[in-house]
């Protein structure tokens, strides 16, 4: 499996993960070669098998509906990079 | 008294119980040989000298009480990708580098119920990504063994710091062998519980359904100590099992008399050094003079596809897991434009080191519309195949063994420009990740004066089994006593 450069590019983006030229090259071989090695999973015969999520199983794990003490908002916003009013202030989503 | 700092648990225990040492003596003995050797080894983010000495006084405080548990007043190393509050937890990584959690993971609120001290924070790949701890954002940790070689990873720091004395204890995180592929590399003893014994509140996410937080240690019985307080259910981890805990040290028997043990053939593996095959064969005869009935020809059918599977669950569960660093609620944060998705891209760029990066693509890739069915769920098909595999072995056997990792300590930067020759040091201990088993590694000989570590897995929840063979293994051989040179 090679990945092409715009494919690099196109991950990159799904991810929100800024990359350099200089990156999208050495991803796109590192990634082809990881890749490649994973094709020895076309192998196996999965016909029919459930996938396993987890793999030891829990259902319908439940607890009562009650409010408990949750952290300050001084303490949520402490390591906060930026903040105005008790709040994380973010630049504009919509300009 | 004289190098307290060598002393375990249950030595320090008694010591304490008997007021020969306080633990502020003790703890001021660990923290003077860090800084002596800290130099050479570069175990610890961060030696949280101050934070110690006010934990220790408040230990000999409970301990003049006669409050005194298994734990009180021991120093503890404990990795940084456990959120500790007040204490700088960065992950190795750039992007937290200045994090300070506002709470306590569950496992540290437990130490602490037993006034438990914090010596440090430990070394590791960034985001426990890698298997050797050149992936810190920070500085590379050195194998007390030989200085020129890697711990392993990603608890290099947690198992490098135990095998040359920079505290008594360790905790680390095992996502596919991180606990014990660097304990195996640094010759101490690392456990990695079943998945859901141990809660992961607190413990920074990497892969969700793979993650667990265990013990490193200077031998078995530390290790069951260990095991025995952070263990449990808990509310805020709502994949823990509401199971009672057993109290582990009485699986220290030393009896191993009929033990059924298994000895899977894939784990014997092209590309393994002859010198680790030896010793293993050496230590499993010892296992049978002991009275374990050893089956030397098991097989595990699907263990060849671990490693891919691994490289598709954990990256996609890691792509997940670490799209919360987006520069806004804390963490790194690119702040030199006012554009919303060019800060995020930058703060991520920049934040993150180039393995964390590789596998947030990979997983990105695998989850992505159009390769989901072929990768991830194909993976998770597989995933219930070796899983199965396990079932079935312990049907016949109460463990299994192999080695921990086919090679001993490699050389620091071998191998940090081929990704899939990394992966492969790891080839031993993914499976078990992958079934959720546990799993521990022992000392268990050496090659050319590097630790070979010995692997055993048991059936879900079967963290006995585990410890009763090693610690029957540990009383037999001297392997756990031995120490590095570098003073």
């Amino acid at each position: 499996m090679k990945l092409s450069a715009e494919e690099v590019r196109h991950i990159a983006l799904l991810a929100r993960l800024g990359i350099s030229e200089e990156e999208v090259e050495k991803f796109r071989e590192q990634l082809s070669h990881i890749l490649e090695n994973m094709e020895i999973l076309s192998q196996v015969d999965t016909e029919g098998l459930p996938p396993t999520t987890q793999s030891v199983l829990l259902e319908n794990v439940y607890r009562l509906d009650e409010v408990l003490p949750s952290l300050s908002v001084s303490d949520v916003l402490a390591n906060a990079p930026s903040q105005e009013d008790n709040s994380f202030k973010v630049n504009a989503v919509l300009e | 008294m004289d190098n307290l700092h060598i002393l375990t648990i249950h030595e320090s225990h008694k010591l304490l119980k008997e007021k020969k040492i306080s633990s502020l003596e003790l703890t001021e003995a660990v923290l003077k040989h860090i800084h002596s050797v800290e130099d050479n080894v570069r175990a610890c983010v961060t030696v949280t000298d101050q934070v110690a000495i006010e934990a220790a006084r408040s230990a000999d405080l409970a301990i003049a009480k006669g409050d005194i548990k298994p734990l009180t007043g021991v120093p503890a190393l404990i990795k940084d990708v456990i959120c500790t509050k007040g204490i700088r937890t960065t992950c190795s990584s750039k992007m937290l580098e200045n994090f300070v959690p506002p709470y306590d993971a569950t496992v540290i609120r437990k130490l602490q119920a037993e006034h438990y001290v914090i010596i440090g924070k430990s070394n590791m790949d960034e985001f426990a990504m890698g298997s050797s701890t050149e992936n810190s954002a920070f500085f590379v940790t050195h194998n007390p063994w030989d200085l020129d070689r890697v711990p392993g990873g990603s608890s290099g720091g947690s198992a490098a710091g135990m095998a040359i004395d920079e505290g008594i204890y360790a905790l680390g995180s095992d996502t596919g062998g991180s606990i014990r592929q660097p304990a195996g590399f640094c010759g101490v003893v690392g456990l990695k519980p079943t998945y859901g014994r141990v809660s992961r509140f607190g413990l920074v996410a990497f892969a969700s359904s793979l993650d667990q937080i265990g013990p490193i240690t200077k031998d078995v019985t530390d290790c069951a100590l260990v095991l025995n307080v952070i263990s449990g259910h808990d509310s805020k981890d709502s994949t823990t099992v509401p199971l009672d805990v057993p109290d582990y040290t009485r699986a220290l028997t030393a009896d191993i008399k009929g033990m059924r043990i298994g000895v899977p053939r894939e784990y014997f593996v092209e590309g393994m050094q002859d010198g680790v095959r030896t010793a293993l064969e050496v230590a499993i005869k010892q296992l049978e003079k002991l009275g374990a009935r050893v089956d030397w020809n098991v097989s595990l059918p699907y263990t060849k596809y671990g490693l891919a599977a691994y490289y598709i669950l954990a990256p996609s569960e890691a792509s997940a897991n670490l799209a919360r660093y987006d520069g806004v609620k804390y963490g790194y944060s690119y702040r030199d434009t006012t554009n919303m998705w060019e800060a995020m891209e930058k703060t991520k760029q920049n934040g993150f080191g180039a393995e964390v990066k590789r596998r947030i693509m990979l997983g990105t890739y695998a989850l992505s519309a159009g390769y989901y069915d072929a990768y991830y769920l194909k993976a998770q098909k597989v995933r219930t195949l070796i899983k199965r595999d396990f079932e079935q072995a312990f049907q016949n056997y109460d463990v299994l063994v192999t080695p921990t990792s086919p090679t001993v300590a490699f050389k620091i930067g071998e191998k940090v420009d081929d990704p899939v020759a990394m992966y492969l040091s790891d080839l031993c201990t993914l499976p078990i990740n992958i079934a959720g088993v546990p799993a521990i590694s022992i000392p268990a000989g050496f090659v050319n004066g590097l630790p070979v570590g010995m692997q055993f897995i048991s059936r879900h929840f079967d963290e006995e089994s585990l410890l009763r063979v090693s610690y029957a293994f540990e009383q037999a051989t001297d392997w756990h006593a031995k120490k590095p040179a570098l003073t």
